[in-house]
């Protein structure tokens, strides 16, 4: 085994780590290393490879290449429990405890003090008492753990892990549910912990408490390591480059700037649009043969907007209009109904139908839109499928094939199909290239510009900063779920997008020493 | 500890029931009376305890009548055709019940089927094979059983507490105890919370399915046993539809239908509010003996919905969590 200078004082060691679904690379070569003792915060816009990297550590996903060291020996769980006897323990946002049992059988499930085949219950109290009260919580641990709030269920998921003798603490957005208050706890439970030695990988997309509790980033981009810095000499700028960007040089923009100079004719308007709580009330205009692309870190309102804008979430002020006619949208039907389409992120989730085939999948759409009555015949349902695979160059080019069965970029293009079937006005497009391969990436780029060209309105969410440098002819920074800046023309680059998302961050640095 | 509140309830509805019969006929009110409730209910107290922890964890039995069926049959013809001395025969019968539930549960288990197909199968499969072993009716007439049916406990007031009764009631209590008590009954809630968060946390969840099954088979074994006392025959039809008296006994004891919280004290209750509903029945006389289940639809429904409103208020404050965040 090789030695490398810090291998003493590093806990977890992974090295060259892949792992692919399919034709999909979700971690290409990922080095990570954790240090006894230490907060080290993992980072990463969604589809990163964060999540893919964790459950690689712990055992959930079996890797195709790497190894995992801990404490200089080789691991290689095969369960989730075998990473948890290797000493390795995770702690997801959603608790995995039982909110139906005692805090008590929470902590001790299947290891409760027993005697004559009886568990202990006074015992068992007792230790779990105890146990909570090192992490300063004095609770009725008799009382079902679903009666208790989430931080407290943090926490007790935390002791149960410590108390199984884990080195190794893996917190997935511990604090995504958490007000202030408890995230201070938490911290605090944190750093005592680190104190005593255990190493914790922080994942979270709250650049603030990154800042405030990690000693150390490792930062993700496509299932690739982009560095590995000390917190405290990296500054938020760089980070968020880190996260979104490339290298500047790439991403001199070839945009077509032919279109710009025509004043275009509005498709869909919002005004003062927002929901409390959600989104703050912006002000966006869509135009027809226009790209308008979204721009923010995870979080940032991006996908909220997209969704007021197609009418899946309801606004609480604001007026729409449509080619200038103002119209309510309280639902996604509305929102077809006024010639809009949603391509959302998750398109496993909520897009396609896996088990349906390519043709019915086109099909969907138009369809609904023209309601059960009149239904679509056989001939013309064929006829819209094989026009749009040829159009879309979807492969393989058979209708009848199930669309599980496609890669991601095709089953992003069927996507696409199901919904310029409807002839739409406008197209939103949440992470367009989200998970497919470098190829079908430029594909789907090409597809963009074109569909704006044949004068469709297009409003595209990405985290690729250099990607919606170069479809765009306008984009919106958001931060903070507010819209704080829109480019136009010859002002988009990576590097103002940058700075617009970066410079809250600054100024809140600023306001939080004040 | 689990599931208080709605035991209380069942407690409640009990008292108040058993009190408004009482009223209109104070002889109900005796312990002869009682003593006849918990011979006639034996069979189901006994089925619905095993019940009770496969609907904890989660899972559903259907085959628990069917299971009753073949027994009495097999017992029957064990004894008076096949020449075993009845205790033979009863372990005879109790391993293959019990084998039997421990197949279903490694099926659920092996080929991630749901409970409610499989166990329907079993149904299928356990009622089949008793008309295979017999279509007629077999008279018991071994001598144990004029013994263990002649056996009683005399109560105060008249009243006799039958072996049958005894059973049953030690039954209840051992249930209890291995429910509340034992590693293996907290497993059965951990189960019920969640299959996959159990089995991450350790649980070693394939294994209890085996055997929450196999003792809710070996129960509805035992039960069968009992039946054949309390009828002193095998009869193939016989138990038919008992698993859905047995689902709506252990639900009326306050067991989420969806698993994860319920006490088998309930279950016992809600074996005897459906044991006094038919009491009352009989003692009224003019009364079709249908109206036991139309009372016991209506306490079904009026529990599920209670039920329902229990664990939407126990959400609640979680829900509104959530809600902030996203």
């Amino acid at each position: 085994m090789e030695n490398s200078p810090d291998s003493a004082a590093s806990l977890l060691e992974v090295r060259g780590i892949s792992k692919s679904f399919g034709a999909v690379r979700a971690l290409q070569e990922v080095d990570f290393t954790l240090r006894a003792g230490e907060i080290h915060a993992l980072l990463g816009e969604n589809g990163a490879g964060k999540s893919t990297l964790i459950k690689v550590i712990t055992g959930v996903f079996q890797r195709d290449a790497g190894i995992v060291r801990i404490g200089g020996e080789e691991v290689a769980p095969r369960s989730a429990k075998a990473a948890l006897q290797a000493g390795i323990a995770t702690v997801y946002q959603e608790v995995n405890l039982l909110p139906n049992l005692s805090v008590a059988q929470n902590l001790f499930l299947d290891r409760q003090p027993m005697r004559f085949g009886v568990v202990r219950e006074g015992e068992m109290r007792r230790r779990a008492k105890a146990l909570l009260a090192d992490f300063g919580l004095d609770i009725d641990v008799s009382a079902p753990l679903g009666n208790y709030s989430v931080a407290i269920q943090h926490v007790t998921a935390i002791a149960r892990a410590v108390d199984l003798s884990a080195r190794v603490l893996i917190l997935d957005e511990p604090t995504a549910s958490l007000d202030r208050h408890e995230v201070e706890i938490l911290f605090g439970i944190m750093r005592q912990l680190a104190k005593r030695g255990i190493g914790i990988v922080f994942v979270s997309h709250f650049l603030d408490q990154v800042y405030e509790i990690s000693d150390r980033i490792t930062v993700l981009r496509n299932g690739r390591l982009v560095g590995e810095r000390e917190t405290a000499s990296l500054s938020r700028l760089e980070l968020i480059r880190m996260m979104l960007g490339r290298e500047l040089a790439e991403t001199t923009s070839a945009r077509a700037s032919a279109g710009a100079q025509t004043a275009r004719e509005v498709c869909a308007s919002f005004e003062g649009y927002g929901k409390a709580g959600y989104v703050a009330p912006f002000n966006l205009e869509l135009r027809h043969g226009e790209v308008v692309g979204l721009a923010g870190l995870l979080g940032s309102g991006r996908t909220e907007t997209a969704r007021l804008v197609f009418g899946a979430e309801r606004p609480d002020r604001g007026q729409a209009r449509v080619e200038g006619a103002p119209v309510r949208l309280q639902s996604p039907r509305d929102g077809v109904r006024h010639g809009f389409g949603y391509c959302p992120e998750e398109r496993k989730t909520d897009g396609i139908v896996a088990e349906l085939t390519v043709r019915e999948n086109i099909v969907l759409a138009l369809q609904a839109k023209r309601g059960l009555h009149r239904p679509l015949s056989r001939r013309e349902q064929d006829e819209i499928a094989s026009r749009y695979v040829k159009m879309l160059d979807i492969r393989p080019p058979d209708p009848d094939r199930p669309v599980g069965l496609l890669s991601g970029g095709n089953q992003q293009k069927v996507l696409l199909a199901r919904w310029l079937a409807t002839s739409p006005r406008l197209l939103v497009l949440d992470e367009p290239t989200r998970g497919i391969d470098v190829g079908a990436h430029a594909e789907i780029i090409r597809l963009i510009r074109e569909l704006c060209d044949d004068g469709l309105a297009l409003l595209v969410i990405s985290s690729e900063l250099d990607e919606i440098v170069t479809y765009s002819d306008r984009v919106v920074v958001l931060r903070d779920r507010a819209h704080v800046e829109e480019l136009a023309g010859e002002a988009i680059d990576v590097g103002s997008i940058l700075a617009a998302i970066a410079a809250d961050g600054a100024s809140v640095a600023h306001e939080g020493r004040a | 500890m689990k599931g208080l509140p709605p035991v209380l309830i069942t407690a409640i509805v009990l008292v108040a029931g058993f009190a408004l019969c009482a009223m209109q006929f104070p002889n109900i009110a005796s312990t002869r009376v009682v003593g006849n409730l918990l011979t006639d209910n034996a069979f189901l107290g006994i089925v619905a305890t095993g019940m009770t922890f496969v609907i904890i964890s989660g899972g559903i039995d259907l085959s628990v009548g069917s299971v009753i069926g073949f027994t009495t049959v097999f017992v029957a013809l064990a004894i008076e055709r096949w020449g075993m001395p009845p205790l033979v025969a009863f372990v005879a019968i109790l391993a293959l019940s019990a084998a039997f539930g421990a197949a279903m549960g490694a099926v659920i288990h092996v080929f991630d089927l749901p409970p409610f197909i499989v166990t329907l199968a079993g149904m299928f499969l356990a009622r089949g094979a008793s008309f295979l072993l017999s279509t007629e009716s077999v008279p018991i007439t071994a001598p144990v059983y004029s013994t263990v049916s002649d056996f009683a406990l005399r109560l105060p007031g008249g009243g006799r507490l039958t072996a049958v009764a005894i059973i049953m009631l030690a039954i209840v209590i051992g249930g209890a105890l291995l429910l509340q008590l034992t590693r293996f009954g907290a497993n059965v809630y951990a189960l019920g919370g969640s299959r996959a968060t159990a089995s991450l946390m350790g649980v070693a969840v394939g294994r209890m399915t085996v055997k929450i099954y196999m003792l809710s088979s070996l129960l509805a074994g035992i039960a069968g046993i009992v039946f054949s006392f309390y009828t002193s025959a095998g009869y193939s039809l016989s138990a038919v539809g008992v698993e859905l008296d047995t689902i709506a006994a252990v639900v009326i004891g306050g067991t989420l239908l969806t698993g994860g919280q319920g006490s088998v004290i309930g279950t016992f209750l809600g074996v005897l509010i459906q044991g006094m509903i038919q009491t009352y029945i009989n003692f009224d006389g003019t009364l079709s003996s249908w109206w036991t289940k139309i009372a016991t639809g209506v306490l079904l429904f009026a529990f599920i919905a209670l039920q329902q409103g229990l664990v939407a208020l126990a959400r609640r404050p979680v829900a509104k969590r959530a809600g902030a965040v996203s």
